[in-house]
């Protein structure tokens, strides 16, 4: 029998090693996997580069991780925030590397990895300082900017409710980068609100198929909830 | 000198949004728009985290954190309204599916250049979000910002000296003095803010501008 629930998130991030590139779902905080990231910072690995549309708020989540001094690299598009105070202090000390990315082509550079896409031309960001250096073309009358994807080793993500198979389903905005990290790594990750029977998710309303996710974690309460009671 | 309010100038924008038009509204003064949309005007509010359809603020104590906008404020969603990926979201933008950004500027050029995502200070840390994608993003990309700086240096000018956002994506711009498209022939005064004259308004416009096509409307 085909079961790809896992007892806690320790188990779900135990194999994560040094080095890995690890795409952390999340705009703000809806969406955010703070268990699994939770878990990954108990785990210890170092060296990691993190993909995430932000840098981290507060102290908790993705920046505890970046405060733990496990991450030498993120690639995101936001990462100046009111409360990115552990990245900002990490970034003027030189000791993390960023690669900023307008927040299309990083969901697109995503997309592109998980569907095979070898690379692509964008409108975005032509004739700015983000596409210096980068091949451009003009195709009809209209200038692209030639972007490739990324790949990652692991994506966490969270979403609302998740079956053995792996078939998932997500609640309002917190959707956001879920869906297409879930194709763009060799193992997904997901934690969820609720475990359900198979054939409990309508199969016309699933919207990350099961063959995207490798592991699915249940966890105790709902960390959006938690989140928005503490802010 | 007689300005327009923010309010005003948000309420002046609203006037350019039609019925059944797909709107993307940046973060910051444009979002103030949404409140000068009339209750019987059926428009699509697009947010680029994921959403068709947004509507109001809900009620303190009513804030749902799995529901937000671009700018990670708590909002709501409209009856017929929908969430999807961010993929899907930036194609609405890239595709050209939506009709209208509305954005924030430091600079816009005469040939609708848009210089808003980053001051180019060396010790600033660089963000950009969305700003590079929502530039290239719509049909129709209209700027509000002031039409002087503080120090009373025009925000229109001949190149942008801040780091480009969009190349040439600009097609109206709404200051507190004037209504101005962006078009190939240069740019065109549409309106003037009562008691300005065309020639004032060009003395403090860093850029040639051209005489409104019709009668000037005051407002």
């Amino acid at each position: 029998m085909i079961d790809k629930i896992v007892p806690s998130v320790d188990h779900a991030v135990a194999d994560i090693p040094d080095g890995a590139t690890v795409m952390i779902g999340g705009f703000g905080t809806a969406g955010i996997p703070f268990a699994l990231i939770d878990a990954l910072i108990r785990r210890g690995a170092r060296d990691l580069t993190i993909v995430n549309n932000n840098a981290g708020n507060a102290d908790t989540g993705l920046a505890a991780l970046l405060k733990a001094r496990q991450v030498r690299k993120i690639i995101c598009s936001f990462p100046r925030q009111t409360d990115s105070w552990v990245f900002d202090a990490l970034y003027r000390a030189g000791e993390i590397e960023l690669e900023l990315v307008p927040q299309g082509n990083l969901a697109e550079r995503i997309r592109a990895a998980g569907a095979g896409i070898g690379a692509f031309y964008t409108p975005t960001a032509y004739g700015t300082p983000l596409a210096q250096g980068k091949e451009t073309r003009l195709i009809d009358g209209r200038h692209y900017v030639l972007e490739y994807p990324i790949h990652a080793d692991y994506a966490l993500i969270k979403a609302l409710k998740g079956d053995r198979w792996g078939n998932l389903v997500y609640r309002k905005t917190a959707r956001n980068f879920g869906p297409i990290m879930a194709s763009a790594a060799k193992c997904t990750i997901a934690e969820v609100s609720e475990i359900v029977e198979l054939g409990a998710l309508d199969p016309e309303c699933v919207v990350t198929p099961g063959i995207f996710v490798k592991r699915v974690v249940p966890i105790r309460g709902d960390a959006s909830t938690a989140t928005a009671n503490a802010a | 000198m007689k300005r327009w309010t923010r309010e005003q100038m948000a309420a002046r924008v609203a006037l350019d949004i039609h019925e059944g038009e797909y709107v993307n509204l940046g973060i910051g003064l444009p979002t103030s728009v949404a409140n000068h949309l009339p209750r019987d005007r059926e428009v699509f509010l697009h947010s680029e985290n994921g959403v068709l359809g947004m509507g109001p603020a809900p009620p303190q104590g009513e804030e749902d954190f799995d529901l937000i906008n671009a700018g990670k404020q708590p909002v709501t969603l409209l009856p017929g309204g929908c969430y999807f990926h961010h993929a899907d979201s930036f194609a609405m933008m890239r595709g050209g599916h939506l009709d209208i950004c509305v954005l924030g500027a430091f600079q816009v050029s005469a040939t609708g250049d848009l210089a808003n995502w980053h001051t180019g200070a060396p010790d600033a840390i660089p963000a950009v979000g969305g700003a590079m994608d929502l530039a290239i993003g719509a049909k129709r990309i209209l700027v509000m910002m002031e039409h002087q700086t503080k120090s009373g240096e025009s925000k229109l000018v001949p190149r942008c000296t801040y780091p480009l956002t969009g190349v040439g994506c600009v097609t109206r711009v709404y200051t507190d003095l004037a209504v101005i498209d962006i078009t190939p022939e240069g740019a065109r005064v549409v309106e003037i803010v009562a008691g300005l004259s065309f020639e004032e308004l060009q003395r403090i416009t860093a850029v040639p501008l051209l005489e409104p096509l019709a009668t000037t409307v005051n407002i």
